[in-house]
């Protein structure tokens, strides 16, 4: 087991050196000058460009340059906004809480509606309810989100008024920064309405980012409980007269639901990159919002580092993923 | 005396077969029909469109669609902000989309095929490399890659169109990868390499043929995976820049109309998403006919 994770960690490590390198590059294949750039339209003295330079380490070779940028970013350095000044760690950190509540949520919603929804369709195989349920996960899966965004917001908070258009709490509320998920937050201020409000204002944005992985997992629950239901042992349990539904949610889910584990990991990818599109239409105050907009004032330590964090988040999330699948199945753990 | 002479029914050419597989596919059959419909209304858009994509009707701003009162049938799905006939945006935003599609797809079909069969015919060291390089590609969400790549390049169609080619690059390595080292122990190849076959021989001739159909299906679907990405860049402001019609950014600009008028939101994502639907049904409809672990 433990040469098991050993050897996936040793994956890890070249892929995050590449990572690093990339985000590393990023930087400087900006056409022109980083200190003109950083500098922005003002320009800036030869002097000041000269010590500059020699303080911010560009006088130095490239590999120099790797080095410290990668020393800097192990310790948890990833340089300062330009339009803020403040550390891109610490913004990162203070907007991250928003992304994973809706992300979070988001997954929920797709465990909730897909699992059972491909679970079923594999029982009933071939009925008007498989049709749809297959119909419905490719139309889901072929869904530009942000169109679906604002198509949700037209109906359910132009029209039907039922949900808020954007933000993450009506203004009137005034909620401390204590944990920073709006969830828990507003539960802890004490303040009377506000939880409903919070979960109000989650619920399109949700609904939206989960409707993706919604359709992955009821296509791959689906094939995969089909592929049980067919072996040998699902025969005998039948024949050994166990109640029908026993059979589908004791003997075939357990092992049917192993793939689908691991294709609930991998949406950990679609979602963050997902958020993007989410919270820039919602206007949802957390990372995916605050790269687009870092994009937008060329705030470029802001789109280096948190490229450089959302890669390393996924990249951990996928170890964790592997690792889990192997202790879940043996199989994996003892092949190659 | 009559001789009644029996034939046997002539042997299916591998066209046919593959064609009687998909006929059966209605799913597929209907995103092909509506592939064709799209592909003709992109190559015929300046006859087909009503209006030009930049005509600005002054007289007639959000402007609702034909059948809504108040619209006229001169603009049938209605006109934007700035009084541009919807419907003809629209129709040159498909042209857009597609060839954007189709040089993205073959972009990266080039490249992926080129270093595919190089990492799976070389093995070793150069094998190693270049699949790494793919594995940390793959480890960032395609969406987050090709802003990445547009952030640096700066915002225009081409540079999206890059980009989107540079993300979806991994997939076809690995395709062509694996089916290459599938291909590499066969007799076929032995026996060609024997006879003195050389290297260039034996990838692009022998063994490339016989990974064609992996490549078509994922090809197919990477269509779908382009215009989306595409129409999301164009969404975010990465993509294509303002006048240009182009679905993404037609929704971006309708952002703030939302609450007032629906049809500027509601067509250009209906599109978008049909046409990728359309590319996914094809798609898994070519899974099915090429594969012939699946067939029977």
């Amino acid at each position: 087991m433990f040469q098991f994770i050993f050897r996936r960690l040793s994956l890890v490590i070249p892929t995050f050196i590449g990572i690093t390198l990339l985000t590393f590059t990023l930087i400087r294949l900006i056409p022109g000058d980083p200190i003109e750039v950083m500098a922005g339209e003002r320009g800036v003295s030869a002097e000041r460009h000269a010590e500059l330079s020699a303080q911010l380490g560009f006088d130095q070779p490239l590999y120099v340059q790797y080095f410290h940028y990668v020393t800097g970013v192990l310790q948890g350095d990833l340089g300062n906004s330009l339009v803020t000044k403040e550390p891109v760690l610490s913004e990162f950190l203070t907007l991250f809480p928003a992304t994973i509540e809706l992300a979070f949520c988001a997954a929920i919603f797709a465990i909730l509606i897909g699992l059972p929804a491909g679970m079923i369709a594999a029982v009933k195989r071939g009925t008007l309810f498989d049709h749809s349920v297959m119909t419905f996960s490719l139309t889901g899966y072929s869904m530009p989100i942000f169109w679906w965004a604002l198509l949700l917001m037209l109906i359910f908070s132009v029209n039907l008024g039922w949900t808020p258009v954007s933000g993450r709490i009506d203004v009137v509320y005034w909620i401390d920064d204590v944990t920073g998920f709006m969830l828990i937050d507003s539960i802890l201020s004490g303040e009377e309405g506000a939880l409903s409000s919070a979960i109000a204002h989650l619920i399109l944005p949700s609904i939206v980012l989960g409707t993706i992985p919604m359709a992955v997992i009821a296509r791959m629950t689906r094939s995969s409980m089909l592929e049980v239901l067919s072996e040998d042992y699902i025969r005998t349990a039948r024949a050994k007269g166990i109640a029908p539904w026993r059979v589908i949610i004791i003997h075939a889910l357990r092992n049917a639901l192993i793939p689908v584990i691991t294709v609930i990991g991998l949406q950990v990818g679609i979602l963050l990159s997902g958020a993007i599109l989410t919270e820039t239409v919602f206007a949802w105050p957390g990372i995916g919002k605050w790269l687009i907009e870092s994009i937008g004032r060329r705030d470029y330590p802001v789109v280096q580092g948190g490229i450089l964090i959302v890669a390393t988040i996924i990249i951990v999330v996928n170890l964790l993923v592997d690792i889990a699948y192997g202790i879940v199945n043996p199989r994996i753990r003892h092949s190659r | 005396m009559t001789t009644e002479t029996l034939q046997a029914p002539a042997p299916r050419t591998p066209l046919q077969e593959f064609w009687h597989y998909f006929k059966g596919n209605k799913g597929a059959v209907s995103g092909l029909v509506f592939i064709i419909i799209i592909c003709l209304m992109a190559l015929f858009a300046d006859v087909v469109a009503p209006h030009s994509p930049s005509d600005q009707a002054r007289d007639a701003l959000l402007l609702p669609p034909a059948w809504m009162e108040g619209g006229n049938w001169a603009y049938v799905l209605g006109t934007d902000d700035v009084g541009r006939d919807i419907l003809s945006r629209i129709i040159h935003g498909a042209r857009l989309s597609l060839s954007v599609g189709l040089v993205a797809v073959t972009a990266s079909l080039l490249m992926g095929i080129l270093l595919g069969l190089v990492a799976g015919y070389c093995k070793g060291v150069v094998d190693t490399i270049i699949m790494r390089v793919v594995d940390i590609m793959l480890a960032m969400p395609s969406l987050l890659l090709a802003i990445a790549i547009v952030a640096i390049l700066g915002p225009s169609i081409v540079n999206a169109a890059l980009a989107i080619s540079i993300v979806s690059l991994p997939h076809y390595v690995r395709l062509t990868r694996a089916a290459t080292m599938a291909e590499m122990s066969r007799d076929y190849v032995t026996s060609s390499r024997v006879i003195g076959a050389s290297p260039l021989r034996l990838m692009f001739i022998c063994i490339l043929p016989n990974c064609v159909a992996p490549l078509i299906v994922q090809a197919t679907l990477g269509f779908s995976t382009a215009i989306l990405d595409m129409a999301a860049l164009g969404f975010l402001g990465l993509g294509a820049q303002p006048p240009t019609p182009e679905w993404g950014s037609m929704l971006a600009d309708a952002l703030q109309f939302v609450q007032r008028a629906w049809w500027v939101v509601t067509f250009p994502g209906l599109m978008i998403l049909l046409t990728v639907l359309a590319f996914n049904l094809m798609g898994d409809g070519l899974r099915d006919a090429l594969d012939p672990k699946l067939k029977q």
